[in-house]
């Protein structure tokens, strides 16, 4: 017995210190921005890894400086706004692709996911003259409309979609559902892990944001939480813990959401990927 | 508009399907009357599925009509025919519970929710799941889906119920239980049923009526009995009977241009017939024993019960034809000549 358990145990040892080092290169960077957001800023760069005279008012004055409480309300704003509108686009979508025969239905599908190959960089200077054009730069549209539909939200509802059985459509039929019946009635219900994903995708996507925002934010009123972090470093270019202490502030809500959904998170991703 | 067929008996006329210009359903015009049982029996793919599905609505007729009590129902969608469906595979909805599955037909017609749950309480009654109601389909072994799946459509009380092979994914102790507890549910309602087997135990046992399909006809329709005793084909012969019927080529038996058949209990072993040949295999079964033999190129099988001394493999046997057993068919056509 000893000779088998003496290699597990070694397997066991093995796994965890390679967990435990994971989980330090994982953890260092967001331990040094916490240090960092509780000191004052001429204590920045002493003991950066300690938590020495820590103090409240850098976050404080971060949050002034960058008008953070504004940014925020926007960034949730714009990112429920954008969370909502890709759940609805890419059910109506997907529930299109996977369950209506039309002609083009594999042309029109493999076109959707050919969007998926161009960068946004690509197209930020189109979107940005359209926006202009459409007199939306420092508005809640501006900010929101590019993003109301995602290819991949497509692609993921229909992947989950085609795995409901056709008796399903068919028993759902002859009970008296129709298209959209059976979306609210069966499909949604079913497909509830993997909408949870993609909301929370959309969410955090959205929240992170940076390209966009600083391309059509012109007013500081218009921020969003990495607009404002921008404009906060650039005003406050020698206090570099005031950005320190402004991101620690911008990532707790995401922190938080993803304590609390990381499951969801886990079980849509992987929905359908085994048979269950 | 809600439509309510007067009786339930159906009409097919004419019916065609094709699939990308592959026939699945050839012309067939079939009447089932009211409160019949008919058996839809034939091998896979031989169109019987696919005449189901053209009953209950999820699939229109290339050509042809179908008619619910007197009313042509082409154009009708399932919902409003006046039909329910019972999926091989239960079709359940995984993430409601016995109870709101089996009310859900009557929710979407928007029956007042003290009345569905009335009716779907009745419903799992009937078939035993009273214990039941509260739990997801996940937690129910097969038979007990299947059962749900019955009250989901007996809820509704419809004019018609189609069954697509609703017992083939049960083990066979529970196929045979199921099949008893059919019966007696058809005998309970007033209510058509529209049953596809390609498994013909269940259509002998269960069907008032039998309908033989093969390559998207109808090959032969009659009581289970005049399907067995008659066959109007050599392949509703050799379709209907385990094992299958014995058919000869011409000048085997008779000195006539004519196939004959003749079904294994009929055929005897007989010391003094001229007709002679060698037993290949015998295989003893228990409640009869299957002697297997060959005669030109066609193999036969007798059937003896199980007290009747059999012989060994590589014995000499003799067979005889009783005439009174021989069935004639058609050596071009293959059907039935002997009128």
């Amino acid at each position: 017995m000893a000779t088998s358990t003496m290699p597990r145990g070694w397997r066991l040892a093995g796994r965890y210190t390679l967990l435990i080092v994971l989980t330090i290169v994982v953890l260092f960077p967001i331990w040094v921005m916490l240090v960092g957001a509780l000191k004052p800023g001429n204590k920045v760069l002493q003991d950066p890894l300690l938590p020495t005279h820590v103090t409240f008012d850098t976050l404080r004055e971060a949050w002034r400086d960058g008008n953070l409480g504004r940014a925020l309300v926007n960034s949730t704003i714009v990112a429920l706004i954008v969370t909502v509108a890709q759940v609805v686009t890419a059910v109506l979508s997907a529930y299109a692709f996977a369950f209506l025969r039309f002609p083009g239905r594999t042309f029109v599908f493999g076109v959707f996911l050919a969007t998926l190959l161009v960068p946004f960089e690509a197209t930020v200077v189109v979107n940005r003259s359209t926006v202009q054009d459409l007199g939306w730069l420092n508005s809640y549209q501006g900010l929101a409309v590019p993003f109301l539909a995602t290819a991949f939200g497509t692609f993921l509802v229909r992947q989950v979609f085609l795995t409901l059985p056709k008796d399903l459509r068919e028993a759902a039929r002859m009970d008296g559902l129709g298209h959209l019946g059976f979306l609210r009635e069966v499909a949604v219900p079913l497909a509830r892990p993997t909408l949870g994903a993609l909301a929370l995708f959309g969410f955090l996507s959205t929240w992170n944001q940076y390209l966009w925002p600083t391309t059509i934010s012109t007013d500081d009123d218009w921020n969003t939480v990495q607009s404002g972090l921008r404009a906060l470093a650039q005003a406050q270019i020698d206090k570099p813990n005031l950005v320190i202490a402004g991101t620690v502030i911008v990532a707790l809500p995401i922190f938080v959401i993803l304590l609390v959904f990381q499951r969801q998170l886990v079980r849509g991703l992987t929905a359908g990927a085994v048979k269950g | 508009m809600s439509y309510c067929a007067p009786v339930a008996a159906v009409r097919l006329t004419s019916l065609t399907k094709t699939f990308d210009g592959v026939m699945a359903v050839d012309g067939v015009s079939l009447d089932i009357a009211d409160h019949d049982f008919m058996i839809l029996l034939g091998p896979s793919g031989c169109g019987k599925s696919t005449l189901l599905r053209m009953i209950a609505g999820l699939e229109d007729p290339t050509s042809g009509d179908v008619a619910i009590g007197d009313v042509r129902v082409n154009d009708v969608e399932p919902k409003e025919r006046d039909v329910a469906m019972v999926f091989q595979s239960y079709a359940l909805y995984p993430h409601k519970t016995v109870q709101a599955n089996i009310e859900f037909p009557l929710k979407v017609r928007g029956v007042a929710k003290m009345e569905r749950a009335e009716e779907a309480r009745r419903a799992a009654a009937t078939l035993g799941l009273t214990e039941f109601l509260d739990r997801k389909p996940g937690q129910l072994s097969g038979g007990q889906r299947q059962r749900v799946a019955l009250a989901r459509a007996i809820v509704r009380r419809p004019a018609v119920f189609c069954m697509d092979e609703p017992l083939s994914n049960l083990d066979a102790k529970l196929r045979g239980e199921t099949r008893a507890e059919l019966v007696a549910l058809h005998a309970r309602l007033a209510s058509t049923f529209v049953y596809v087997t390609h498994d013909q135990v269940e259509a002998m046992t269960m069907g008032t009526h039998v309908a033989v399909m093969s390559r998207g006809r109808l090959e032969q329709v009659g009581t289970p009995q005049e399907v067995y005793a008659r066959p109007a084909s050599v392949f509703v012969a050799q379709f209907i009977g385990t094992p299958p019927m014995n058919v000869l080529p011409v000048g085997v038996v008779l000195d006539r241009n004519v196939l004959v058949g003749i079904r294994p209990e009929h055929l005897e072993l007989d010391p003094s017939s001229t007709v002679r040949t060698t037993v290949t295999l015998v295989e003893h079964l228990g409640h009869e024993t299957l002697v297997h033999a060959r005669l030109g190129d066609t193999s036969v099988v007798v059937r003896l019960d199980a007290i009747e001394a059999a012989p060994s493999v590589g014995d000499d046997v003799g067979l005889t034809f009783p005439e009174q057993h021989l069935h004639l068919f058609d050596p071009e056509t293959t059907r039935r000549v002997d009128g």
